[in-house]
């Protein structure tokens, strides 16, 4: 019998998944995708919540998180492309002028 | 049964997602996780979000990253550091020691926060697997879930009127930074 514990657990399996990408990857292109990962185990989460208590609350959430997700993808997406332009590298090492 | 069917579906295009090193295949592999994620929400009786996660996600995010892949025309990662970090990822799936992957790397790469980041990954998964089964052990979902379109709409534009609104001038706000960032420079 599949109950909440097996959804929290794919959820979980979903996140960490996403995390090892935004840290093993070097493309910003593969490092947003692995946040949409991350974004959507959540979702599962909220989901699968919201069955749990009968509430449809948990589906509002998502229908937000999936608005945040789009803006997101734009704006990142439009910094990718300038970051582009500017170096013709997709390599988040070609930046580092902010680092120490 | 279709729990198991569509959760390995995910999973595996999920760490696939992550292997490639051709983003266009990181696309169309992150594509068919969030089918087997839309299935899993019919299964959680959420058919709203189920469409919404093939119509928004699949449909229109997703082929925005596609967009923007082949704008750019830059699929691989940089072949010199991409050969490198392959030939890691294949001896640590073999299960070779930690030792002989540091010895393995050509001089001048840093592969400490790389690995430093996976175990974090792990160590993450298992963290959140503790928490959340944390509750004990619960039993199968209630019958009879109110999930149909009609209660979204009306708690949306009810209860939740005021985040809707502001939902709209995100989108305002993401669209006119998108335009700006991405302009060209004259």
């Amino acid at each position: 019998m599949v109950s909440l514990n097996h959804y929290l657990v794919l959820s979980a399996i979903l996140f960490a998944i996403g995390t090892a990408g935004v840290f093993v990857r070097r493309n910003l292109i593969t490092i947003l995708l692995s946040i949409e990962i991350m974004l959507n185990a959540v979702n599962l989460t909220f989901v699968a919540f919201g069955r749990a208590l009968g509430a449809a609350d948990g589906q509002i959430i998502v229908f937000f998180v999936m608005t945040v997700a789009a803006a997101e993808a734009a704006v990142g997406l439009a910094i990718v492309i300038a970051l582009f332009r500017h170096r013709e590298s997709l390599n988040p090492d070609s930046w580092t002028a902010l680092k120490w | 049964m279709a729990f198991y069917v569509f959760a390995v579906i995910a999973v595996v295009a999920s760490v696939l997602v992550i292997a490639q090193r051709n983003p266009i295949y990181s696309v169309l592999l992150l594509i068919a996780s969030f089918g087997a994620l839309s299935g899993l929400y019919v299964l959680l009786e959420a058919p709203f979000v189920a469409v919404i996660q093939i119509i928004v996600y699949a449909g229109a995010i997703m082929v925005l990253f596609l967009f923007v892949v082949m704008l750019l025309n830059a699929p691989h990662e940089e072949t010199d550091y991409d050969e490198r970090i392959h030939a890691y990822e294949a001896e640590r799936g073999a299960g070779v020691p930690a030792e002989r992957v540091r010895g393995a790397g050509a001089p001048g790469v840093n592969k400490v926060p790389m690995r430093f980041g996976g175990f974090l990954a792990a160590a993450l998964a298992v963290e959140l697997v503790w928490v959340l089964t944390k509750g004990g052990e619960s039993g199968a979902f209630p019958s009879g879930a109110i999930s149909s379109v009609k209660t979204i709409g009306q708690l949306l534009f009810t209860d939740y009127a005021f985040a809707f609104e502001v939902t709209s001038v995100l989108i305002l706000v993401a669209m006119v930074g998108a335009v700006v960032l991405a302009r060209r420079e004259s």
